[in-house]
Formats: C-alpha cells, sequence, structure tokens
C-alpha cells in the first residue's frame, strides 16, 4: 500500500468515527426525549398547565412555577441586558487600550465559569439578606442577571467585532461622533449577534435550578407571582421538588414539567438561530 | 436600514417598563403567612395550606423545607412566621431568639413515627432491641461493626449495608437522640441523604442494607421493604418487639422512635388575624390531613387543648 493510499484510508477511517461520535450524542439525546415523552406526554394537558401545586399528583400543576419562571426570565431581561449589552460595548469601543481592559477581560470570561451555585450563595447574601429581598422574584432575578451577566457581555463583544471598520470608518468621515456612530452604525449592525447572546444566556438562565435552591425558593407556593417582590416558585424547583418526592405519579409530573420547560429553552434557542440567519443576510 | 430603529427605540422602552415593574412594590403583608422548617413536618403543613387556600383564595401562604434547624434560624431572624418542626426548639436556638426579642409557642399538631427497615429478602432479623440499634449506630462503631454478625453471632456473616437520613435533617437528630443518646452523635460510614425517596431506592435494591426513615415512608413503599419492630426493653413500654403503627405510636409503647410534629409561632406573627385563622383551621384540619399524609393524629381532647393554649398565647400577644 502506497502512502497516498494508506492517506485515503486515514480519512475514511476518520470519517467513520467522527459520524459515530455525532450519532452517539443525537442517540443519547433520542434516547432521553423518547422516554420523557414517553412518561410526560400523557400527564401534560390544559389543567396541568393552569392548575395550581397539590399534594395530590393527579391535581397538581405547574401554574405558579410557569408563571415564576416567566416572571424571572423578564426581570433577568430587564436587569441584565442593559448592563451586559452596555459593558461589551465599552469594553469593545471605548476601553480597548487600557492594561485594565485585559484584565477585566480574562475575569469576566473567568465569571462565565464560576459554577452557578457560587452566584447563589452571592445572591443569599446580598440580594436576600443584606437588601432585605427576601426569597423573591426580584432576588432571584438579580441572582440570574449576574449568572448571565458575563456571558452577555462576551456574546455582545463578539458580535460588535464582527462589523466591518469600513462602516464605523464611514460614519466618523461624515462627522457622526462616536456615540453617534455606535448607536445609529455598530449597535443596529450587531444586532442580530447581540439578540442570539441575549436569548441563548436566558435560555440558560431559565435552566438554572441550583442558585434558585440556595436563595430559598420556596417548595410549596399556591399562588402566581403578582409583583417582583412576591414569592415564587419556578420550574426547574417544582420538577425537583417533585422528583424527590416518593409516589412514583409525582415522577410523571416532573416529567411532564420537563416537557414543558425543554418547550421553552428549544423555543428560545430556535428563535436564537432564526435570527442568527436572518441578521446575517441583511449585512454587506 | 430597517434594523436601524430597533434598538434606539428599544432600550429606553425596556428601561422604562424595569421602572414601571420594580415601583408598584405593593405588597399586602396582611394576608401573607411565611412557613419554613421540618421536612418532616412539610406534608402535613403542605395539606393543610391546600385546603386553606382553597377556601381562603386571597391567603398567600409559601411553605419552604429548610429542615428544622434551618426553620428555627429563619424564625429567629424574624423572616418566617410560622416554623414546622419534628422536634422541640433546642437550648441555642430558645438563646438565638431570645437575643432577637422573638417571643414564640409551640403548638402539637400530630405524631411521627421511625421506622427502622431492612430488604424483604433478609430473612435473619426479625427484631431490633434499642441497645444493638445503638451498638450499630454510634460513633465507635465506624469500621468497627460492619457485619451482620458483630450484631448477633447467629447472623451470617456479610457485610452490612446503612442507609439513614442526613445530618441536615431533623430526622438524624431525632433518631441519634433516641438511640445514640446524644444528637448528632452516629457513624459516618453510611449512605446519608436527606432525600428519603433516596433511602428508600438504596434499601429497597440492597438485600444486606438497613436503613432508617420516617414512618409515611415506609407506608408510601410497602411493598419493597421489611419492618424491624424495636425492643426497647422497658416492659412498661410494652414488652419484646413493638412494631410502628397508628395505634402503637398513639399509646406511646413504640419508644422511643416515635416524635411529635411541631408548629412553632412568632409573637407578632400571633397577633394577626390571618395567621390566628389559619393556626386555628390548622388544628381543626390535623386529625384528617395527619392520617392522609401518613403520619399519626392526637387524639381528639388534645387538639382542643392545643387550641386553648394557642388562644391564651394570641390574648397574651395583645398589650
Amino acid at each position: 500500500m502506497n502512502s497516498m493510499a494508506r492517506n485515503r484510508l486515514a480519512d475514511r477511517i476518520f470519517r467513520v468515527v467522527g459520524l459515530l461520535a455525532t450519532l452517539l450524542g443525537l442517540l443519547l439525546l433520542a434516547i432521553f426525549l423518547w422516554g420523557l415523552l414517553r412518561t410526560g406526554l400523557g400527564r401534560l394537558s390544559g389543567q396541568f398547565l393552569s392548575s395550581l401545586p397539590s399534594r395530590f399528583p393527579e391535581r397538581a400543576g405547574i401554574y405558579t412555577a410557569l408563571l415564576g419562571t416567566v416572571w424571572i426570565m423578564v426581570l433577568t431581561a430587564l436587569l441584565a441586558v442593559p448592563l451586559g449589552v452596555a459593558a461589551g460595548v465599552y469594553l469593545e469601543e471605548y476601553g480597548r487600550k487600557r492594561r485594565w481592559a485585559a484584565l477585566l477581560e480574562i475575569n469576566i470570561t473567568n465569571l462565565a465559569g464560576v459554577p452557578s451555585v457560587i452566584y447563589g450563595l452571592l445572591g443569599l447574601e446580598v440580594f436576600v439578606r443584606f437588601l432585605r429581598l427576601g426569597s423573591s422574584v426580584l432576588a432571584a432575578a438579580s441572582t440570574l442577571a449576574l449568572l448571565i451577566l458575563p456571558i452577555l457581555i462576551v456574546a455582545t463583544r463578539e458580535a460588535i467585532r464582527a462589523v466591518p471598520r469600513s462602516l464605523r470608518e464611514a460614519s466618523l468621515a461624515l462627522g457622526a461622533t462616536r456615540w453617534q456612530t455606535i448607536w445609529y452604525q455598530v449597535l443596529p449592525a450587531s444586532a442580530g449577534g447581540i439578540l442570539t447572546g441575549i436569548i441563548l444566556a436566558l435560555s440558560r438562565a431559565v435552566g438554572e435550578t441550583a442558585p434558585l435552591l440556595v436563595i430559598g425558593v420556596l417548595a410549596y407556593v399556591p399562588f402566581a407571582p403578582s409583583q417582583p417582590l412576591d414569592e415564587f416558585s419556578a420550574l426547574p424547583v417544582q420538577i425537583f421538588n417533585w422528583i424527590s418526592r416518593p409516589q412514583h405519579e409525582f415522577g410523571v409530573n416532573a416529567a411532564a414539567a420537563i416537557i414543558v420547560l425543554l418547550v421553552i429553552t428549544f423555543g428560545l434557542n430556535g428563535v436564537a438561530i432564526y435570527l442568527r440567519n436572518r441578521w446575517r443576510q441583511q449585512l454587506p | 436600514m430597517s434594523v436601524h430603529t430597533l434598538p434606539a427605540r428599544g432600550l429606553p422602552l425596556l428601561l422604562l417598563l424595569a421602572l414601571a415593574l420594580t415601583g408598584c412594590v405593593d405588597a399586602a403583608p396582611e394576608t401573607k403567612i411565611h412557613i419554613d422548617g421540618s421536612s418532616t413536618v412539610f406534608p402535613i403543613t403542605e395539606a393543610v395550606v391546600e385546603e386553606y387556600a382553597r377556601a381562603h383564595p386571597e391567603a398567600r401562604i409559601t411553605v419552604g423545607v429548610s429542615g428544622t434547624g434551618g426553620g428555627f434560624r429563619k424564625f429567629c431572624r424574624q423572616e418566617i412566621d410560622v416554623a414546622d418542626a419534628s422536634r422541640p426548639i433546642k437550648e441555642s436556638e430558645q438563646r438565638d431568639c431570645a437575643q432577637r426579642g422573638v417571643r414564640y409557642t409551640d403548638i402539637r399538631v400530630g405524631y411521627d413515627g421511625l421506622a427502622v427497615v431492612v430488604h424483604p429478602a433478609n430473612t435473619w432479623v426479625q427484631s431490633l432491641t434499642v441497645q444493638e440499634l445503638k451498638r450499630l449506630w454510634e460513633p465507635a462503631a465506624q469500621h468497627r461493626v460492619t457485619r451482620w454478625k458483630h450484631l448477633r453471632p447467629e447472623w451470617p456473616d456479610a457485610e452490612i449495608h446503612l442507609f439513614g437520613a442526613g445530618t441536615a435533617s431533623g430526622t438524624y437528630d431525632y433518631f441519634t437522640q433516641a438511640i445514640v443518646g446524644t444528637a448528632h452523635a452516629s457513624r459516618g460510614d453510611y449512605t446519608a441523604s436527606e432525600d428519603d425517596n433516596v433511602l428508600v431506592q438504596g434499601i429497597s435494591t440492597d438485600r444486606l442494607a438497613l436503613g432508617f426513615f420516617g414512618y409515611a415512608y415506609y407506608e408510601a413503599n410497602r411493598a419493597k421493604l421489611k419492618l424491624v419492630p424495636i425492643d426497647d426493653e422497658k416492659p412498661e413500654n410494652g414488652a419484646g418487639p413493638v412494631a410502628p403503627s397508628i395505634e402503637t405510636v398513639k399509646n406511646n409503647s413504640y419508644a422511643p422512635l416515635s416524635r411529635p410534629l411541631l408548629v412553632y409561632v412568632s409573637r407578632p406573627a400571633g397577633r394577626r388575624p390571618a395567621v390566628q385563622a389559619f393556626v386555628h383551621f390548622y388544628l381543626e384540619q390535623a386529625p384528617r390531613l395527619a392520617r392522609e399524609v401518613g403520619y399519626i393524629p392526637m387524639p381528639a381532647e388534645e387538639y382542643r387543648r392545643e387550641q386553648a393554649k394557642f388562644a391564651a398565647f394570641v390574648s397574651q400577644s395583645h398589650p
């Protein structure tokens, strides 16, 4: 066998290995989804979505947990998006030549890797105890906002970096100030990337359980929050609570609630992919 | 370019919305009741709250499960109004509350029994004495009492696999106090979990297992487990080994592994009509709901006594 044939063979082997690696991931996901759908799909109904939690598994629903999750999502976005985008813009457009900007950059990247339970402890001390917010929607949203802030900053920076230099230079040449250039040219041009980052960060926040448990999100809340200082439950906490009960029927409820949570995160990811593709086509 | 206007209009709008949302901080503290504490008392409190919320839709009652100790910590910090407890308040916790000027009363709402269980295929264990349990679970037993024959010579020469409540739970406090004699003293080489379901899973799949947890969990998993009758070797408490049941817990013959279920109400909370109504409802419904969730209700006259005690506490609370 000459070297060319050997190389071809190696190429073919690598292709098969790569294919198997891809299929393994897909297979595991398929097994997981199949088990989940088989257990939980029959339990999903309008009644399940609109019922209060209950000690009777057949009467219990996810109404309060679902609304809690929606509240957290909205509040987290309101808190984290302006901060994260502003920080990203600053680091990319204004602060990039400073030496401490490099230090900041390393720290932000590191923060993105801190385990979420640590953010929970921070939230417990700062928001729940020190600021006396209690185990409220606002405290949870603030904690999750901190958690996704590094992701948002990194996403914003990368989106801004992708904006062609010529666009900025043209704007500046026409007499626009730096701020006008950012507001009217850079941000609109990078909106697709930033929105994608925001949505991916939010879909992560929605699925987080550990920080919520640490700040003391409660096991049983039979009402939906009506303002930011109300106590609440959230889907991941409700799922955790149901799974830790001995009765098998609560396991079925948990599977159904996981399906709802997956629909939310898959939906968010789908919107992110759609936005990314749309904006990519529009850019020159 | 249509994308121009999106952030320009979007951002101020978002900020406005944020202000509007945080601006309407308008709590109705009168109807709010915060309950936290023991995971053992949680099922009955949850049942009571569910029934209460159905009858009083305006009520805003939340229940947490921080464990008895965690509940008392929050209780003394006045973060909650009612503490669920599966043991009486400790002296250190009493001091903590006293330092912060929090007065309270305890109300008994029922009983719980701890079950000692083995795998159903375990043919050798018919009963255990409290002494044997102590030899098995005391701190000195670690690495020494590791095989079944160490407990009784006629039992098999096979490893013994221990399962028990995690050290943060009231169940663990209670078991160690009742069996070893000192709260929080036990061997460390056992499978510990705060989640009784994990223990049920572990014991029901391991032929050499022995474990303990709440009687309610045994009831819910009867088919998968074998109950071990306990002999406290005190004839006045019923002679010979006694298995837990509604009767033996109520008449105190299943000693020392049955315990009270308590709720603590702070004085500031006791002044509020919403809390008063809730506690009355709790004691009214406890006999039915305790049985429903697998606990053991008290005789009716004891509930009347607790009602009277709480009424006296309320009338003292008003200056």
